[in-house]
């Protein structure tokens, strides 16, 4: 089934496991992501989709398998990623203007320069996930809903090749969702997206595929990742994914190269 | 207050002099170190440091009065057993963060208690709480010196990794990803504050270091709109605490390093209670910290 070539695949999980101490988390996770695909990576609380998270941002290394990223080994190439976190335990005390968090988009490993091309890319990223008018607010005197577009913008400012979201309608007003799936419409197409959400039942109309972590394997305790189809929905809340969703198909089975003998990457 | 102005300008009072400018050149240790570990959460981290320091100083006592190591200074005990704690307990929350409460109490208890124990068996009487408090106005010309020297550094790096530090005490995930070392950061971070600790206690005591490390800066964070406005509010707050101080303490005949905390307790605790009342009352716009609690 490896029917794509190489290029088209920004990333790829090859029989990739990963255990806290003696807890198995993730087995054999086996998947692969395209260009310009809109990814909804799926699963209950406590399946391991942040662990699959850390593991694509680099924050953890898997115990068995391997993780390419751009066609190069996980996470070398992690920079190219625009990573919107939860963050909710941030401190509400600390002193930082919007314009500010967004400037970390930019962040370089050592050097301080912040230059005119720097300056335009915030500016940018601020009118793309449509908070411009809140630049000069503080962070902190947000509504949760506002913080999370900041976020949105802090990850555009590095005009990533993959947008990585965790969970980005926790805790969202129905204003700042739509706003917020309005900006990933406009984004999709033009940068791989990969969203991930506790709702096993429905994803975004935008979705292009649904990656469902926590189907057990037969041997051992860990999680596997499976490939599984969506189709409109018409029943889904309509305060949800700014009024579009698709339904998740649990039943059918795309059959993304997922077992544990490895047959299907033959 | 003009027994104060008079002294300080008196030449046989250098002493008095000194301590004015030990609280000059501590108030920026205070004010940018302050703003750092207070954003950055690790006060309690910083505090057990400081506590510590008093296992290496009983030690350093212990083996010089008794000529086992007659060469050792309370200053070297202080900062090896300040490097070791900054080592334990950064090592311990990078790799077992669920411990890092338990370690951190472990090691503020175990230090001050070495430090007790060494300094009840050490002969001649030798006075715990002297260190515990510190004394100003033992300041020398060298210490002086040294503290130059520690605020330049700390000066340099804070101006030179801004981005970094800033990036890494909001989001460290964030910036990890975005290829910042935070473990350097937090590991130089606490070295940093180590040493600090060292040479600040000299001057406001064990206890006192802790409290002017977090109070001004905190106090600073509630008007300040960044870091680096909460460094240099925090700085000019802790300039003014540690003359006012020395002023009330020379004109009381009252400790200064006790004195400086508690003006400094009572102006963080007004704001703390001011900004509280601000909160209640919003005045048509959006106060401060709304949604924070979504």
């Amino acid at each position: 089934m490896t029917d794509h070539h190489d290029t088209d695949v920004v990333l790829r999980f090859s029989r990739v496991s990963f255990s806290y101490d003696t807890v198995p988390v993730l087995e054999c996770a086996d998947f692969h992501v395209h260009r310009g695909e809109f990814v909804a990576l799926v699963g209950q609380n406590g399946a391991g989709k942040t662990t699959v998270l850390k593991l694509i941002l680099g924050l953890e290394r898997p115990s068995a398998g391997s993780i390419e990223l751009f066609g190069a080994p996980a996470p070398r190439e992690r920079n190219r990623i625009g990573y919107v976190p939860q963050h909710a335990d941030y401190d509400s005390t600390f002193p930082v203007s919007v314009r500010e968090v967004v400037r970390m988009g930019r962040l370089h490993p050592v050097s301080r320069k912040f230059g005119p091309l720097d300056a335009a890319a915030v500016d940018d990223a601020m009118a793309r996930a449509d908070i411009a008018e809140l630049a000069d607010r503080p962070y902190p005197a947000l509504s949760g809903g506002q913080r999370r577009r900041v976020l949105v913008a802090r990850a555009l400012a590095s005009n990533p090749e993959l947008l990585i979201l965790d969970e980005p309608t926790a805790n969202m007003d129905a204003e700042s969702e739509a706003r917020l799936f309005a900006t990933l419409e406009r984004l999709k197409g033009n940068a791989t997206i990969m969203i991930v959400t506790h709702d096993t039942g429905f994803v975004t109309a935008l979705t292009d595929s649904v990656l469902c972590v926590g189907d057990r394997n037969t041997k051992g305790g860990g999680h596997s990742v499976a490939r599984h189809g969506t189709e409109p929905s018409g029943d889904a809340p309509p305060e949800l994914f700014g009024g579009k969703a698709s339904k998740v198909l649990h039943n059918v089975d795309l059959g993304d190269r997922c077992s544990l003998d490895g047959e299907g990457q033959k | 207050m003009n027994g104060f102005l008079a002294a300080l300008f008196d030449p046989n009072l250098a002493f008095i002099r000194n301590a004015l400018l030990a609280g000059i050149l501590s108030s920026v240790l205070f004010g940018v170190l302050g703003s750092v570990v207070t954003v950055k959460r690790i006060s309690g981290l910083a505090g057990a440091i400081s506590h510590a320091v008093l296992g290496g100083i009983g030690m350093a006592l212990y083996l010089s009065a008794t000529r086992i190591v007659p060469w050792v200074t309370p200053m070297m005990g202080a900062l090896a057993f300040a490097i070791l704690a900054a080592a334990i307990i950064g090592v311990v929350s990078l790799k077992a963060k669920q411990r890092e409460d338990t370690v951190i109490n472990a090691i503020w208890a175990i230090g001050m208690s070495v430090g007790v124990l060494f300094m009840a068996k050490t002969p001649g009487y030798t006075d715990p709480s002297s260190y515990l408090f510190g004394n100003i106005l033992l300041v020398s010309g060298q210490d002086l010196i040294l503290l130059a020297a520690l605020d330049a550094v700390v000066l340099f790096l804070a101006w030179r990794f801004y981005p970094q530090i800033e990036a890494s005490s909001f989001d460290e995930e964030f910036a990890r990803v975005r290829g910042v070392h935070t473990n350097a950061v937090f590991f130089a971070l606490l070295a940093i504050t180590a040493i600090s600790v060292v040479l600040l206690q000299t001057f406001v005591g064990i206890v006192m270091v802790i409290a002017m490390l977090t109070l001004p800066a905190g106090t600073a964070g509630y008007g300040a709109k960044n870091l680096a406005g909460m460094m240099v509010v925090g700085t000019v707050l802790s300039l003014f605490f540690s003359a006012g101080g020395l002023a009330l303490g020379w004109a009381l005949d009252a400790p200064v390093g006790a004195m400086v905390v508690v003006i400094a307790g009572a102006v963080f605790l007004a704001a703390a209670g001011i900004r509280a009342i601000a909160r209640k009352r919003p005045k048509g716009k959006l106060p401060v910290g709304a949604g924070a609690d979504k």
